[in-house]
This record gives structure tokens, sequence and C-alpha cells, in this order.
């Protein structure tokens, strides 16, 4: 067992490696009341072609979501039973990349740990349960379509892509969940549940040798192979069209704009490049940024205007958005400031504000054992220590910001997409 | 956790801990919940956000909050029970997770008390561009609601159940309430609140209660001091006959079902338990038949909104499923007036809510919103009180509880002609 101390961070982590291949993490909080355990598989909405046995595969869009709701049912076992008599609440989320199952509680811990080891490991699927589930999916997917956050970004994310999965939502549609079959499911397990394709992250106060214990004992003694993913050929970072325009139920207009970023890194570049971006937003479009200052004070913008740097497997991109009586005016004004910024530079004083705050917003972030855990496994599975970013952040300057300006907030690598008000929004 | 006096009608709760990276600040008005005043008090924490005298726009609160390693000061409008809390909450990076020597809690209570007491103005008035523009964006705000179904509806049932009462008056007020207050109103209601609300500041982090005590009241030194609105008790009212149906229509493609019940019972560690067991967590009895085995809906649950006594259920099913949504709400309810539930449900719901309780020891922000509870309903039990209370709940005090839970108002959101 590996023990790191972060003294910058005030943490202090353990770190196994099994035979199997699982990576097992301990982040200790000794005062806290509760415990945490996240078990994650490095399989996502975004891994429909895959290898298995030799052979190229193609899955149903949805289908890591699908099985995420499918893994709650055992044979001999109600899951969510076992997590409430011992005080467990239990949930998991598919993402584009990740397919995560945990539990937090305040007593029980181990006893949790197993149930939570032991469901996830097991599949047990049956038609009559496929069948059941396609009908609360398919409510979760209508629920959805009702969104108007989630149908602007769904838009965009088709406006952006040509090739990518990332066009696909990780739900998949009512259509293409009714082609999965328990099979698929069992193959789907087979493949991307194996302790080498997952990692085990505990937060809270636990013995960490006890959790490697109880890991050995219940999963698998050998991992399968390393899988190969195909993830289409986005061949250029031209977007697949330039704007969607949707009418829906809501208040006032509603706009998200993407730009097209190159494919990310992997290991500690990937979190560098992550940090870059995430500070090139705060000095273009951040709360403290002179735009949103001047939009605000014109009453162009409210507080609902933000965005981020969104980093999937194979694509990367900036996005931004807001309810706005005038999306193209703010669209075209946030291109305006990159290429003014990209080309003039980035205020030194305002630069210095602004990285302050962004490493405070990282600190501030560990207080929650979920961000942890999000963050240690998506480092895990890319090849970096997460709680390594603030020497990667040392090392990031200010022209490195504004290169990532320059480079990718550009007109020929936008998109739009925007949800008009249907008039009237009641009969 | 301590509470002090620090000024007349102003007391501070501290707790100290180690826990976070960051310490957490709080400083909230409470008074009465009313349809006029409501709009007024929201705008107001929005205006005064905008600028103070000594940092009089956004550009110099934010490079203020930035250069303080990304501190956190944010307005912030609640509804607890029936009074009103609008205020501020903020959080800072901890002194142990900084360079050498810098202290960032003083110059942010004093930024926090700056904005209650000394905001940016003109002749003596708040700045008439900045009420103008938080007036447009407050307004907006309050009417985007819509955009998310399932918040509109759980709004709209309270708004219809509970017309005419404090608990029926939207957090924010109306968005046209909001259009209609002037500059003039809203300095007058100013001048008139500041002196007079009760003022309740807040403390958690690793800073020594003495430092924080000062700290606070150096910053609201200014603060103007005469006359005081305490907050109201919550007032309860029998359930209506027969239950009232209000349905709407909008371009949905999927129902949102919200169930108003009351109860008159005055045992709430029973009612949260039974609550618990009804559609409080995913081993509840509307989560487990409506979703997992009838495959109605992706969600169904239950709220116990314990200061005002009532329980309202959620659900987003199709259209054409509204009967068997409805007769199975009822009738989980009844299963649960004739105490017909498995015993690991009973002791899953207890353990459920014990851990939640104990959690909220874990999260500034929890423990804030707890205390500030307390403080608006005028005392109640402290989180190991009530621990203690839902240990002692019997099957037969759940019974007893489910019985007391009458139907009032259903709320169903439906779609259009066309598409239903």
């Amino acid at each position: 067992m590996r023990t790191t101390e972060y003294p910058r961070l005030g943490e202090k982590v353990f770190r196994t490696h099994l035979s199997n291949g699982l990576e097992v993490v301990t982040v200790s909080k000794p005062f806290h009341a509760r415990s945490y355990a996240f078990f994650a598989a490095r399989y996502g909405g975004m891994d429909l072609r895959f290898r298995l046995d030799g052979r190229w595969r193609d899955t149903p869009a949805g289908i890591a979501h699908f099985l995420e709701h499918k893994m709650f049912d055992m044979e001999t076992e109600n899951v969510m039973q076992s997590f409430a008599r011992n005080g467990a609440s239990d949930n998991a989320f598919t993402s584009n990349a990740v397919t995560a199952y945990y539990f937090t509680s305040t007593g029980n811990f181990y006893e949790n740990l197993r149930t939570l080891l032991r469901f996830v490991s097991t599949p047990y699927f049956t038609p009559e349960s496929v069948e059941k589930e396609q009908g609360i999916i398919a409510q979760e997917i209508r629920e959805t379509e009702d969104d108007p956050d989630w149908r602007v970004y769904a838009n965009l994310m088709e406006c952006l892509y040509r090739d990518s999965p990332a066009r696909i939502p990780v739900a998949g549609s009512v259509e293409s969940i009714r082609q999965i079959t328990s099979q698929v499911l069992y193959d789907c397990h087979k493949a991307f549940y194996t302790p080498s394709n997952m990692v085990l992250i505990c937060v809270g106060n636990m013995d960490p040798e006890r959790v490697v214990l109880e890991a050995e004992a219940i999963l698998p003694g050998e991992g399968g192979p390393a899988i190969e993913r195909d993830y289409g050929q986005e061949k250029n970072l031209t977007p697949a069209g330039r704007e969607r325009e949707q009418e829906m139920a809501v208040s006032m207009p509603m706009f998200l704009a993407g730009y097209k970023c190159p494919p990310p890194g992997d290991g500690e570049a990937m979190l560098r490049q992550s940090i870059i971006g995430d500070l090139a937003c705060d000095a273009l479009f951040g709360d403290s940024s002179p735009l949103y200052t001047r939009l605000y004070e014109q009453g162009a913008i409210n507080s609902s205007l933000g965005g981020n740097f969104d980093m999937l497997p194979g694509v990367s991109y900036v996005y931004v958005g807001g309810d706005v009586k005038d999306p193209r005016r703010v669209f075209d004004e946030i291109t305006r400031q990159a290429r003014r910024l990209g080309q003039e530079g980035i205020d030194g004083d305002f630069y210095r504000q602004i990285r302050r705050a962004a490493y405070g917003g990282m600190l501030r972030s560990l207080n929650s054992f979920e961000n942890i855990a999000v963050s240690m496994a998506e480092g895990y599975f890319r090849g970096f220590d997460y709680y390594r970013f603030p020497e990667v952040f040392d090392a990031v300057t200010k022209e490195d910001v504004e290169a990532f300006l320059r480079e990718n907030i550009a007109p020929e690598r936008a998109a739009l997409s925007l949800i008009r008000p249907k008039e009237p929004a009641f009969s | 956790m301590s509470r002090q006096k620090l000024m007349e009608n102003v007391y501070l709760t501290c707790i100290p801990s180690e826990k976070f990276k960051t310490g957490f600040l709080s400083a909230q008005m409470a008074a009465p919940l009313e349809q006029a005043a409501a709009g007024r008090n929201a705008l107001l924490v929005n205006v005064l956000s905008r600028g103070t005298a000594r940092r009089p726009d956004m550009a110099a609160i934010s490079r203020e909050l930035d250069l303080l390693y990304g501190a956190r000061l944010e307005p912030a409008v609640r509804k607890k029970g029936e009074n009103q809390l609008f205020g501020f909450t903020a959080s800072c990076i901890d002194d142990r997770f900084l360079p050498q020597g810098e202290k960032l809690l003083e110059k942010l209570t004093d930024l926090l008390g700056e904005f209650f007491c000394s905001p940016a103005t003109h002749g003596g008035r708040l700045l008439n561009e900045y009420v103008e523009s938080e007036r447009e964006n407050l307004a907006d705000l309050i009417r985007s609601d819509v955009n998310d179904k399932r918040a509109y509806a759980a709004r709209r049932l309270l708004e219809e159940m509970c017309a005419g009462e404090r608990y029926g008056v939207r957090r924010m007020g109306s968005a046209e309430d909001v259009e209609r207050i002037s500059q003039q109103q809203l300095n007058r209601h100013y001048r008139d609140i500041l002196p007079q609300g009760r003022l309740e500041l807040f403390y958690c982090g690793s800073a020594p209660e003495k430092r924080v005590a000062g700290a606070f009241t150096r910053a609201f030194a200014a603060l103007p001091r005469q006359g005081a609105l305490e907050p109201v008790a919550t007032l309860r009212r029998p359930a209506r006959e027969p239950v009232r149906v209000v349905t709407e229509e909008m371009d949905v493609g999927q129902g949102k079902l919200c169930m108003g019940f009351r109860t008159d019972s005055g045992d709430m560690p029973a009612t949260m338990m039974m609550n618990t067991m009804f559609g409080g967590a995913t081993t509840s009895r509307l989560f487990v038949n409506m979703r997992e085995k009838m495959s109605l809906c992706y969600y169904a649950g239950s709220a116990y909104h314990r200061l005002k006594g009532l329980i309202t259920v959620s659900s987003g099913i199709d259209f054409a499923n509204y009967d068997r949504a409805v007769e199975e709400i009822f009738r989980q309810l009844e299963a649960l007036r004739q105490g017909e539930w498995e015993e690991w449900e009973l002791e899953g719901a207890r353990q459920s809510l014990l851990s939640s309780l104990r959690s909220i020891e874990d999260s500034a922000g929890a423990l804030e919103d707890y205390v500030m509870g307390q403080a608006a309903s005028g005392g109640g039990e402290t989180i190991p009180e009530l621990i203690a209370a839902v240990l002692a709940v019997t099957p037969e005090r759940i019974r007893e509880a489910a019985a007391a839970v009458k139907p009032d108002t259903i709320y169903f959101l439906k779609g259009k002609e066309a598409r239903a």
C-alpha cells in the first residue's frame, strides 16, 4: 500500500493496486461522521463500439445507463433493502465516460461496502426485468425531453459533432433502448465490469487495509483484457452544423454556444489542459470578467450566464450559455472578446486575480466527498493524480491561457443552440 | 455550538470545525412571509449585492472576492415555515491553506456588513440603475421556474393548496409584484426593515469564537437597531373537503402529478418516519410500487414540510396513467394507516433518517440551514434531540401519524390536447 500526503491540500491518500487490476483508493477524513464509497467502471454513454473476444461489437445507444439501472437487481438479494437496513443512502450515475455506484452512511460501513462490491460484480438480468426497465427509462428520457437545459445541451452536441458518440445522449432514446436485451447486458458487463477496468474510492473515516481485504474477498481474482474502444473519427475541428433552434415552453430565450477544441491528452497533460481551459473561461466570460460585467450592467445578460471547458473521450469543447433576451448578440460578443484577448493579451492584474480565485475554487471543491471521488476516478482512468493539481496549477502561465483562447474560441469552431419560447406557454 | 446575542435583536451562532477547506458565514434577516414584502425583500438583497459605498460596482466586488482566493458572497432568500429569511451566505478558504499570515475572515465579514449597512447610494438613495436592473432580473428569474416542470408543478400545488395562507406565498414573491416595486418604495423598505428585522449571524470554521464575534461586531457596528419584527408561528389548517383537483395544460411530453396532504399530528418524529416509509427514500412505498413494480414513472417521492404540517407527493407520469397513479398513492397511504409494512421498511426508514441527521454536521451549508430553520421557527429541537426522538418512534405512533394525514389538493400538469 502506498501512502501519499498532500500538505498543500491537507489530505492523506492510501492506494493499492490489486493483482486483479483493481485500483483501491482511500482518502482519509478522520473527523467526518459519514463515510462514502464509490465504485466506478471506465464505461460510459460513449462506449458504444468496442472489441470483445476479438470481434467488434456495436451496441444500442443508452446501453451503459441501462446496465447501471439493471445492476441493482440480484437473484438472491434486494440490494436497496440491504442498504436501507444498514442506514446507507445509495445511488448511481452514468456519464459519457464513467459508470459509478456509491453509497453514503454514518455506520455499518463495511457491510455496506460488501453490498456495493457484491451487487456491482454480480450480473443478473431477465427478459421480464429488462422490459420493465424500458418503461422506467422511457419516462426518464421523456422528462429530459421536457427539460430545456437538457435539450439545449443535446442539440448543441448534435451540432458540434459529426462522428463522435458525444452527439448521442447518454440515456439513448426511447427507440434505441427498445433494442436492449438481457444478452447484450451480460456481454457489456463481462467486457467492462472487470476489476482491471474499475476503481474503488472510499472517502471518510475507515481502515484502508480493511477496504483492500473486503475488495479482495468479494471481487474476481483475475481481471479481464484491456478493451479496445472506437470513439469515431471526428475528422476536424469544424462543427457539423452551425445552429439548432427549438421552441419549448420556457419563459425567455435560452442559448448554449460551443467551441470545438482538440482531443484531450492523457496523463498529467490532461489535468493541465483542463486547468488552462477553465482559466480561459474565467478570463473570457467568468463572473468577474470585463465582458460579463459590461453585459450584465447593460442588461444583456443576468446571473444565469455561465459555462466551462469539458473533456470527453476523444473530444473537448468550451460551452457557454444562459437565459438572455438576445442570444445572438451575446454569442457574438463572446466570440469577439475571445479574439481581442487572444490578440491583445489578458491584463496582468486581472489574470493574477482570476488565477487566485480559480485555485481557491479547486480547493473548495474538496469539501465534497462526491467531487473528490469523481475527480480521483477520472484522474485514475486517464493516468493522472488529481491531487497534484496545485503543482500543475503553478506551472500554467498567462500565455498558455491566451494561446488557448486564440486557438479555440473562434467563429469557425463555434456552434449555437437556441431555445425559443413557444407562445403562449400556458393555455 | 454556541449562540450569543451580539446586539439588540442580533444573534450569532458559532460552530467550531476543522473539517472543511472553507469557513462558512451567513447573515440572514427573518420576517413573516407576506405577499407584498416577499418580493421587496428578495429584490432588496439583490440590489444590495450590486455595490457598496467602498466597492461601488460589480467589477470592484468581484475583484475583492477573487483576491480573497475566490471567496463567495451571494444573496440567499428562503422560506422557513411561514417566515422568510433573506440575506447573504459567504465562504472563504480557511487560513490553514493560505500563504503564511493571510487572513480572509475579517475582510469577508467586513464586506458582508457593508452589504447590509452601507450600500452604494446617490443622494442617500439606493442607485436607481441597480434597482431597475435587479428588478428585471428578479422578475425573469421568478418566471423562469416554468422551465423546470418538476419544480414548477410542486410550486403550483403549494400556491393552490395554501392560497390565502402565508405558506402559499412564493419564496421570492411574484414576478408581477416585483415589477411594480419603485426605487422610492425599495428605499423606504430598506430604511424600515434594516432596523427592525431580526438578524441571525452564523459561522462554521476553524476560527475561534472570540475572533468571529469580534469580526461580526465590527462589520455590523453601523447597523441601526430599533423596534423588533419577530418571526411568526406557523399556522395549521384542516384539510379541504372534498379534495380539490387542479389541472393545467402546457406543451409538455410528460405529465407532472403533485398531491398535497395536511396533518394535524403533533408527533413530528413519527410523521418523519411515516413520510420516509411513504415516499422519502428509494426503498419507500411510492418508489418501489410506482416505479419498480408498476413501471409508471422514473421518480415518485414525498416530502414532509414539518414546520407547516404538510406532505407533498410528486411524480412524472404519462398523461393516461393519472388515475392509476392517484389510486396507487392513496393505496400506499392507506397501507401505512393499517400498519401493513415489513419490519425492514420501518427500520430502514429509521436508519435512513438517522444517517441524514448525523450527516448534517459534515456540511457547513446544511448546518447553517438547520440553525436558520430553528431561528426562524423560534427554537425547535437540536440535531441530537431529533436523533433521540427518531430512535424512540414506535410502530403504533407511525400508524397514528399516517391516520392523521389527509388529502387536500391534487395538481396535475398535462400536455395540450393535440399531444395528449
